[in-house]
């Protein structure tokens, strides 16, 4: 089976439709699927749920589908770089879900391996266990939270060989690979397809198992916190 | 007189121990990595999934994929490491992470933390404030003893919705360091030039001796 495509649109042909939860890799701007974003947006589907740590900035990254008002709902752990965002929030008109950056990730991660639920201590005694069952364990307090099982998973890795096989660069990796497996279909956008045989087996971060269709493309990878420091 | 935010973090970087793994968060917490002691090796956790954080970059060295949980541009350490946001948090939550440094709006006497959100304003989102305070093995919490309003943050019970509870060790302020104990709240040190009187009159939570 072939999973190259020619183009980002090509690659979400017949995945897309309204009211889809679309899980997204990246943290801030770092490793966003940046190409699979815009063209989700130039496809004009609506009301869509995001499980994504961030919601971009106003003109990069999911903040382009706030722009176009296609996202209905935001499943996130941090939100504050986007005032579009905030607005729509205020106004009534977006939905955010806000969870606990390590349990965003556990949720993704959780779902890919097939576990429905888990139990963990974050959030205990704070608004985020109102309401989720309770249980102790040797002692200690646990609250069970869900699996996030998405309709699409669209992330971003840094090479990929033909058959899907991924590898992520730096602090990129963050929540490609829990988001990649966690989308009962995964769009992957690379920076450099190569032949199968030219990754070293021992190396790659997402198994290609769990990538389903596969872009290469030029990539933006804009920088949202430029800090630097004298030369020495 | 008091302690400026760079005496708060050096005398945070004293709680530091050879070997350790640590999360610092944004803010006065960053400038701990100023005051590491000489011949101390701490590795510095970044929760969007680097342990062996270094520091900012030359300028035109910026990479667009190596970035701290503030989203800045940082460099990589020869015994850096990366890895996915799923395994970072698996290190977080599994207690492997050996101390936690974080800014603070309120904590309470018994040790709950408040950061994260002001009801009735933007709400910006918990970040990985709450599996910090929930999994590492000691909080330590660096903050301004007074709002800017100069109430006290440090109270009987936080007013402000939870980031944990009962999840602070040790708090720091510009007038001194407190010990989560007990009963209450204990005085570890006083910031040059407080008087023990002075830090009981701004602390609403309960002081035990």
């Amino acid at each position: 089976m072939k999973k190259i495509y020619p183009n980002a649109a090509a690659a979400l042909d017949g995945l897309l439709s309204d009211g889809l939860l679309i899980a997204a890799g990246g943290f801030g701007l770092c490793g966003i699927p940046e190409l699979l974003l815009s063209a989700i947006r130039d496809s004009g589907v609506k009301n869509l749920t995001f499980a994504s740590n961030n919601a971009g900035v106003d003109d990069f990254g999911i903040g382009i589908l706030l722009q176009t008002k296609q996202v209905k709902k935001m499943i996130s752990s941090y939100v504050g770089e986007n005032a579009e965002f905030m607005r729509q929030y205020l106004a009534g008109e977006l939905e955010i879900e806000f969870n606990p950056q390590g349990t965003l990730a556990e949720r993704m991660r959780a779902a890919g391996a097939g576990i429905p639920g888990f139990y963990t201590k974050t959030g205990v005694g704070t608004v985020i266990a109102d309401g989720k069952e309770h249980k102790d364990f040797n002692g200690q307090t646990y609250i069970l939270e869900t699996g996030i099982f998405a309709d699409v998973a669209i992330i971003k890795a840094w090479k990929a060989d033909t058959t899907g096989n991924l590898i992520f660069r730096k602090t990129a990796r963050n929540f490609n690979v829990p988001a990649g497996m966690c989308g009962r279909v995964c769009v992957a956008e690379v920076e450099e397809i190569v032949p199968a045989g030219s990754l070293d087996p021992d190396t790659i971060h997402l198994p290609g198992i769990y990538v389903h269709r596969l872009i290469q493309g030029q990539h933006e990878k804009r920088i949202e916190q430029r800090t630097t420091r004298k030369t020495a | 007189m008091a302690w400026d935010r760079n005496q708060m973090a050096a005398r945070a970087a004293k709680e530091l121990k050879d070997g350790m793994y640590v999360n610092l968060g944004i803010g006065i917490p960053t400038l701990v990595s100023n005051y590491i002691p000489e011949g101390m090796t701490v590795t510095l956790q970044s929760e969007n999934g680097m342990l062996g954080m270094g520091p900012f970059p030359y300028e035109g060295d910026e990479d667009a994929d190596l970035i701290n949980a503030g989203k800045q541009t940082i460099t990589e350490l020869p015994h850096s490491a990366y890895f996915d946001s799923a395994t970072s948090f698996a290190m977080i939550r599994g207690g492997k992470i050996a101390m936690a440094i974080l800014g603070a709006m309120e904590v309470s006497e018994t040790g709950d933390l408040a950061n994260w959100m002001i009801p009735g304003k933007l709400v910006k989102g918990m970040g990985g404030a709450m599996d910090l305070v929930a999994g590492v093995g000691r909080v330590i919490v660096v903050m301004d003893h007074a709002n800017k309003h100069g109430e006290s943050k440090v109270l009987p019970e936080c007013t402000l919705p939870l980031t944990g509870k009962g999840v602070v060790d040790l708090i720091i302020s510009n007038l001194g360091v407190l010990e989560v104990v007990e009963g209450g709240l204990k005085i570890v040190e006083l910031a040059d030039g407080v008087t023990d009187a002075e830090l009981h009159a701004a602390t609403l939570a309960k002081i035990v001796n």
